[in-house]
This record gives C-alpha cells, sequence and structure tokens, in this order.
C-alpha cells in the first residue's frame, strides 16, 4: 500500500518497518520512537504486519467464567477498589468456601465454559489448605473447564501461607486442578511506581522470581501492563522489555494483557479515563516489542467492545471472552453501558472486522466445532477487583 | 493487508484517492466491502491532511434547544416525540429558552441549535417572533429547523418555501441543520419514516435554502435497514446537490440508536462500521469541507479514533441533546475533554464559529 509507505517514511518509522520485515528484535529506543510516534495508523500497520505473522486473520476467544474468592486484601493498592482491608468493619469483605465456589461454577453447568479463571485479594488467614480445596472443589463441579487461577501476587501469599517454597506447591497446585495462571499483578515494573501505588505487594523482583518458578514447574502464565495512571512512556517500554527477556528465559507466557486503568472510585478518581487512542496504542506497542509472545488480548470489558473490534487490527489476536455480570470496570466511554457479550455478538464483532474467529480453551488450544448457542456462556461470579491488582486476566 | 499492494479493485481506487480523483459509485461499494480498517484510515487521513493541513481539529461551542417534543411524524426510529395532544408533550416558554441561551451565552458559547417535532400549533409568526426576540437579546449564531420543519411550516403557514426560508432568515435564522436526511433514498425512508418528508423534497428544500445563502450541514442516518449500496447513493446524492449548490459546509454520519424506538430488533451498529462509514464519507464527498463526528452517538473512544478515520471537527460541545439521550445514547463531552482527546491523538484543537472559521487556536503543544 503505497499511502501507508509513504505514511511510514513521514513518520520517520521506515527503519523500525524494516527490521520486522527481516524478522529484527526492536531495541528500546524503537519503542520510544513508536510511543512518541503520532501517527496511529502508521503504528497500527505494523504491529498488524507482526499479528499476521504470528496468527493471520485467526481471532481467539474463550467461554470463561469468573470466580473472585476473596475480596479481602492486605495491598492496599490505590488503584484499587475492590478490595475490603483485613481489619475493615464495613461489611463489604467476603470469602467463598470451597463449596460455595464450586456451587456457583455448578450454576453454568448448562454453558459450555472451558476456562475458570479464578483470582482475588491477598487474604492472609486463609491456610494453604483452602486453596488445594477450592481448586479440587471447582475442578470436580466442573471437570470438563481448565482452571486458570492464582496471580504470581497471590501465588506468593499461598507459598507464605503453606510455609513451603513455590517449588514444592505448585505440583500440589497442579495435581489440584490448576492448569495455567492469569498475568495480572504486574502493574508497571518500575520502583517509582510500585512505591507510590502498590508498595505492599510483592515488588518486580519477587513477580519475576514467582514467574519463573511456575513456568519451571510447567504450568503456563500470562503477562500484564497496568497503564493510564502515573507511568512513562520510558517506564512502559522497559516493562515490555523486562516481560521480553523472562520469556527469552523460560518460554512459559503464553499471552500479553495490556491492562487500562480505570480511575473510578479509587484514590486516583482525579485521573482521566484511557482514550480509545491510548487503548490502541498499548495494543500495539506490546505486539510490536513482545515478538517472542505467541499473542496479544484486547481485554473488551476494559477498553469497550468497539475499541477491542478495531484493535484486531492494531496487534491483538485475542478478545477474551463472553462474560458477563463483570464488576470490574465501567468501561466508560461504551456506547452502552452493558458488560455481556453473547457468543453469537462476540463472533459478530470479530467476523464483521474480516477477522477469522477460533474458540479456545485455556492454552489456546482451538475448541473443536465451536458452537454459537448459549447467551452469555462466560460469567463472573462474586465481585472481581477493577484494573488489575486481584483481577487481571 | 500483508506487505503487498492491494490488488484489483482496491488497487485502482488507492490510485485515484492518491492523485485526488473523483470515486464512483462502484468505488464507494468496494471500499466498503473489500477495504480493512487499516487501509480506510490511511486514506482518509490522507485526504483530511489535504484539506486540513494544519492538522487543526475544530469544534464549537455550543448547545441544543429542543424547543417542542409534539410531532405527529412517528419515525420509526425515534423515542423523543409525543403526539399532539399525548400526556408529555411541550413547548418551551419563551423565558425557558432565553434561559437556556443566556447559560450558554455566559459559557463563551456562540451556537444553539433550535431544533424540535412537527407541532401543528406553532407556525411562521411563531418562529419569526422567537428569532427576532433571540437576536434582540443575544449574540448567537442561530442554526436551526431541519428541512423536515421547514417544509412542514411552509405548509401550515401557507407558504412556498422559498418565502418561508427568506422571511425565517430575515428573522434570524444563519444556517440549517442537516437533520433528517436519515438515508436520502425513497425505498429506506418508506420503511423507517413512511410519513416523513420524500429525499427529494429534502434536497429540494436545502437547494432553495443554499440558493438563497443559507447555508447547512447534511447527515446520514446509517444501521437501520439500508443495504451497503444505498448508503453509497445517499453520498451521491449529497455530493451532486453540493456540485450544484456548494452550500455544505460539513457531512456528519451517525449510526441509528435502536433502544426505544419501533425497530429494536435491528443490531447496534458497531465501531468499526462507524469508523469505516465516516472514512468512506470522507473519501466520497470530495466537494464537502468537514467530517463531523458524532460524540453523542459513539463516545469519546471511538469518537476520537475517528480523527484518523477522516474527521476533521468535533462539532458542538454539548450541553443539551434530548433526542439521542431518549434512544439512549447519552454521552456528553466537556470542552476540557474534548481538547484533551484532540491533544492525546497527536492534532491540535481550535475554537470556530458556525462557519467553520477558527477563533482561536489551542496555545499549549500537542502532546502525542
Amino acid at each position: 500500500m503505497r499511502s501507508i509507505l509513504d505514511q511510514l517514511r513521514q513518520a520517520g518509522l521506515d527503519r523500525i518497518h524494516a527490521k520486522l520485515l527481516e524478522g529484527r528484535r526492536l531495541t528500546f529506543d524503537d519503542g520510544m520512537r513508536l510511543y512518541q510516534t503520532p501517527d496511529l495508523t502508521a503504528v497500527g500497520y505494523l504491529a498488524n504486519l507482526a499479528r499476521e505473522r504470528k496468527s493471520g486473520a485467526r481471532t481467539y476467544f474463550v467461554r470463561n467464567l469468573h470466580v473472585n474468592y476473596t475480596n479481602i486484601c492486605n495491598k492496599l493498592c490505590k488503584f484499587c477498589s475492590f478490595y475490603a482491608a483485613p481489619n475493615s468493619t464495613d461489611g463489604r469483605g467476603y470469602v467463598l468456601s470451597p463449596e460455595e465456589a464450586a456451587a456457583r461454577v455448578a450454576k453454568y453447568s448448562g454453558e459450555p465454559i472451558r476456562e475458570i479463571h479464578m483470582v482475588a485479594g491477598i487474604n492472609p488467614k486463609l491456610p494453604y489448605q483452602y486453596y488445594l480445596d477450592l481448586l479440587r472443589a471447582v475442578k470436580a463441579a466442573r471437570p470438563d473447564a481448565q482452571i486458570k487461577a492464582f496471580t504470581m501476587i497471590e501465588l506468593a501469599q499461598i507459598a507464605r501461607a503453606a510455609k513451603r517454597s513455590l517449588a514444592e506447591i505448585l505440583p500440589e497446585l497442579r495435581a489440584a486442578g490448576l492448569t495455567a495462571c492469569p498475568g495480572g499483578g504486574a502493574e508497571v515494573f518500575s520502583d517509582r511506581v510500585h512505591e507510590e501505588l502498590f508498595r505492599a505487594k510483592l515488588d518486580n523482583q519477587g513477580w519475576f522470581d514467582v514467574a519463573r518458578a511456575v513456568h519451571a514447574a510447567g504450568i503456563p502464565s500470562n503477562a500484564t501492563l497496568l497503564y493510564g495512571h502515573i507511568e512513562t512512556q520510558e517506564e512502559k517500554v522497559r516493562h515490555l522489555l523486562h516481560i521480553r527477556e523472562l520469556q527469552d528465559e523460560t518460554g512459559g507466557f503464553m499471552c500479553f494483557v495490556p491492562l487500562a486503568f480505570d480511575p473510578g472510585r479509587t484514590e486516583l478518581s482525579h485521573l482521566p479515563v484511557t482514550t480509545g487512542y491510548a487503548n490502541l496504542r498499548e495494543i500495539a506497542m506490546a505486539r510490536l516489542l513482545l515478538d517472542n509472545f505467541p499473542h496479544v488480548k484486547a481485554f473488551w470489558i476494559m477498553i469497550t467492545p468497539a475499541v477491542a473490534q478495531m484493535a484486531l487490527w492494531y496487534g491483538a489476536d485475542d478478545i477474551d471472552g463472553t462474560v458477563s455480570h463483570y464488576e470490574i470496570t465501567h468501561a466508560l466511554g461504551t456506547t452502552s453501558h452493558r458488560q455481556v457479550l453473547g457468543t453469537a455478538e462476540l463472533l459478530d464483532l470479530i467476523a464483521e472486522v474480516g477477522r477469522e474467529p477460533v474458540e479456545r480453551d485455556a492454552l489456546y488450544n482451538p475448541v473443536e466445532e465451536p458452537t454459537a448457542t448459549g447467551t452469555g456462556s462466560a460469567v463472573a461470579v462474586g465481585y472481581p477487583c477493577r484494573a488489575s491488582g486481584a483481577g487481571g486476566c | 493487508m500483508a506487505e503487498g499492494f492491494p490488488d484489483g479493485r482496491l488497487a485502482d481506487i488507492e490510485e485515484k484517492v492518491l492523485r485526488g480523483e473523483r470515486l464512483s459509485f462502484a468505488d464507494g461499494v468496494g471500499l466498503f466491502r473489500e477495504a480493512n480498517p487499516l487501509q480506510l484510515s490511511s486514506w482518509a487521513n490522507l485526504v483530511r491532511r489535504r484539506l486540513h493541513p494544519d492538522d487543526l481539529v475544530t469544534y464549537v461551542i455550543g448547545r441544543n434547544i429542543n424547543y417542542t417534543n409534539v410531532c405527529w411524524v412517528q419515525c420509526r426510529f425515534c423515542s423523543f416525540y409525543r403526539l399532539p395532544g399525548a400526556e408529555g408533550g411541550y413547548v418551551l416558554s419563551r423565558e425557558a429558552i432565553f434561559g437556556k441561551i443566556q447559560e450558554l451565552v455566559d459559557l463563551g458559547g456562540i451556537e444553539i441549535l433550535i431544533q424540535g417535532g412537527l407541532n401543528p400549533a406553532l407556525k411562521i409568526d411563531y418562529f419569526e417572533e422567537l428569532f427576532r426576540a433571540i437576536k434582540a437579546h443575544f449574540p448567537v449564531h442561530i442554526h436551526g429547523l431541519s428541512p423536515v420543519e421547514i417544509i412542514y411550516l411552509a405548509k401550515i403557514s401557507h407558504l412556498d418555501e422559498q418565502e418561508c426560508l427568506m422571511r425565517l432568515h430575515a428573522a434570524g435564522l444563519d444556517s440549517i441543520p442537516g437533520a433528517g436526511a436519515e438515508m436520502l433514498v425513497e425505498e429506506v425512508r418508506e420503511q423507517i419514516a413512511p410519513y416523513k418528508n420524500s429525499a427529494a423534497a429534502w434536497l429540494d428544500l436545502m437547494r432553495t435554502a443554499h440558493r438563497l445563502g443559507i447555508p447547512s450541514t447534511v447527515t446520514m442516518m446509517y444501521g437501520s435497514v439500508e443495504t451497503i449500496e444505498q448508503r453509497v447513493e445517499h453520498l451521491l446524492a449529497v455530493r451532486d446537490l453540493q456540485d450544484e449548490t456548494g452550500g455544505f459546509r460539513a457531512f456528519i454520519p451517525w449510526s441509528f440508536q435502536p433502544e426505544g424506538t419501533h425497530l429494536p430488533n435491528v443490531k447496534r451498529a458497531s465501531g468499526f462500521d462507524y469508523l469505516r462509514t465516516v472514512a468512506i464519507s470522507r473519501l466520497m464527498l470530495d466537494n464537502i469541507p468537514n467530517i463531523q463526528a458524532s460524540w453523542l452517538t459513539q463516545g469519546p473512544k471511538i469518537g476520537q479514533i475517528a480523527l484518523q478515520y477522516g474527521v476533521n471537527d468535533m462539532g458542538s460541545t454539548v450541553i443539551e441533546e434530548n433526542v439521542v439521550t431518549a434512544e439512549g445514547a447519552v454521552f456528553m463531552v466537556p470542552l476540557a475533554e474534548i481538547e484533551r482527546l484532540i491533544k492525546d491523538a497527536g492534532l491540535c484543537p481550535a475554537r470556530r464559529n458556525t462557519r467553520y472559521e477558527i477563533l482561536t487556536v489551542s496555545t499549549l503543544a500537542r502532546s502525542a
């Protein structure tokens, strides 16, 4: 396309374009240049090249179910409005017993759910046995679905509760039903941001160590970046390059999920909502810098279905699931205030923009004979955290 | 769109776009059917830059005044109207209208968009008195009365359209909003607004207004029951009249809002459908200077992304909008937010008047 080639030249991106065509890896400086390029179409074009090289037109989605087993959390992150502090007296705090969690999952026995996404707060009162019982009970209630559970932050807490090493407990968690881990809790790998927004949380090195242990135990995971608060472009590029380095080392990451910060009801509620440009740009940046990640996800609940649909041409090859009752983010800026997408609607969104829908399981294996029946087959249970922390994908 | 060049029809279209040649009906249909988002964005951006080389994105500070919701036309896509005599019908008092304008003027506003229903109780003298009174009290531009309203007003006032327009113009009407164009294709109008005037009547009224020196905008409501071909027909009808009169200042596509209407089973148009429609409008309408975003129906995220799909104007910062709100879209984008979104897109916000003349350009540096 001549017009795009002109645009790339005018935007000063022709050298990066050449690198991509030669399959060469982008550098920190390339990342900064891409962030600073106002021409989103040019950046999107490059990201789409990388996307189509990995996945062609394929766009993955999953029928998933969310379970948030507790909202009690001692991390007090400034960007979170989900948590109830352990000593709070407002009555908002809850813990689901393994039986209650299983009962909620069992309610959706008629739906062809493939993945149960289970994340929560860091509740210091829960013993190690609770987590094993939780996995077993949920797995027993839904043996045909895979459990993707526990962010790196939760896993660090589970090891603490067990008073044993991750290397020892991960095989036990796996035997109890754990298939994969979500990528939340990474936030931004910057000591400055860590100190300002989530100082009580596992530090950046700690996150890497847990992820290494998880991958070493043969459990794949995702990774995330929480953007749209106080982080700088430089911090975001460094974050992506750290993750890329770790992926070079372990190869255990499946998907990268840029998470748009939703300031509503948090301690940072004075900040504006992320823009559509920012949503598309973060997807594109992840796709361009993370050359060793198989997938990049557009999480429609946070960026709206309309932007997620467009993101399928700006680097994303995964659009998450047909979630409903997800109380995470308000998705301010949606064309309506609905938070439910039926499977048929999701398939339409993908196909309308010229992409090919592929139903997947938690490990990105294609599901045979995808069906478009059922309404919102993925359902959130409990009250997931807003914008990352315990909520992250 | 891998590395290569599009082949076949899209390659021809791209050539035409690069050379600045006019696109045909078949080109328009081809773009709808075959072009991907990045192609549309790239081409529409190119054309926008050609027409607006300073990367300025304009907006006007104005407000809508819906003087009455009484209307007998019963458009199937509308949830705003009340039939004459029905409960909930209103006509705003002079004090209420003046109060709204005073609020606008206090906020630095310069444009009022006066629109309502087809209310058989309001004849030409009502509007003449209203417009004269407004002009006597406030330094505002009156952008008002869609063609549907003017055609009806002429009829119940026993005037021909030209006379009616001349009297409104003399009383203070400055320009006409392009509302009620819906789809300028008779078959579509019969399905969605059977009692509304024909496409030909809408275009005739605009032709007359433009000849009298009353400029206007023009809209398109897509996403109800029309086909892709009919969308392109609409664009060509608009382009043809513009060749003749040059009176259209801006084109404003917006999507049908199914909630609460008599067409509830129509699926709401997607973000992609909006962006491609905007981009193809920019590409087809080579003789219309401005393409305006529809924030009210699309929201700030897609409204901003539209700046990469041919849009160069954000319309009015809306203080009040009853019609679209009644149909379910509830976006309001305040001034500071509009400026933030334009700058965030790497473009430069500029305040304009209703004639699309630049008043002030934002002094703050662009932020990428």
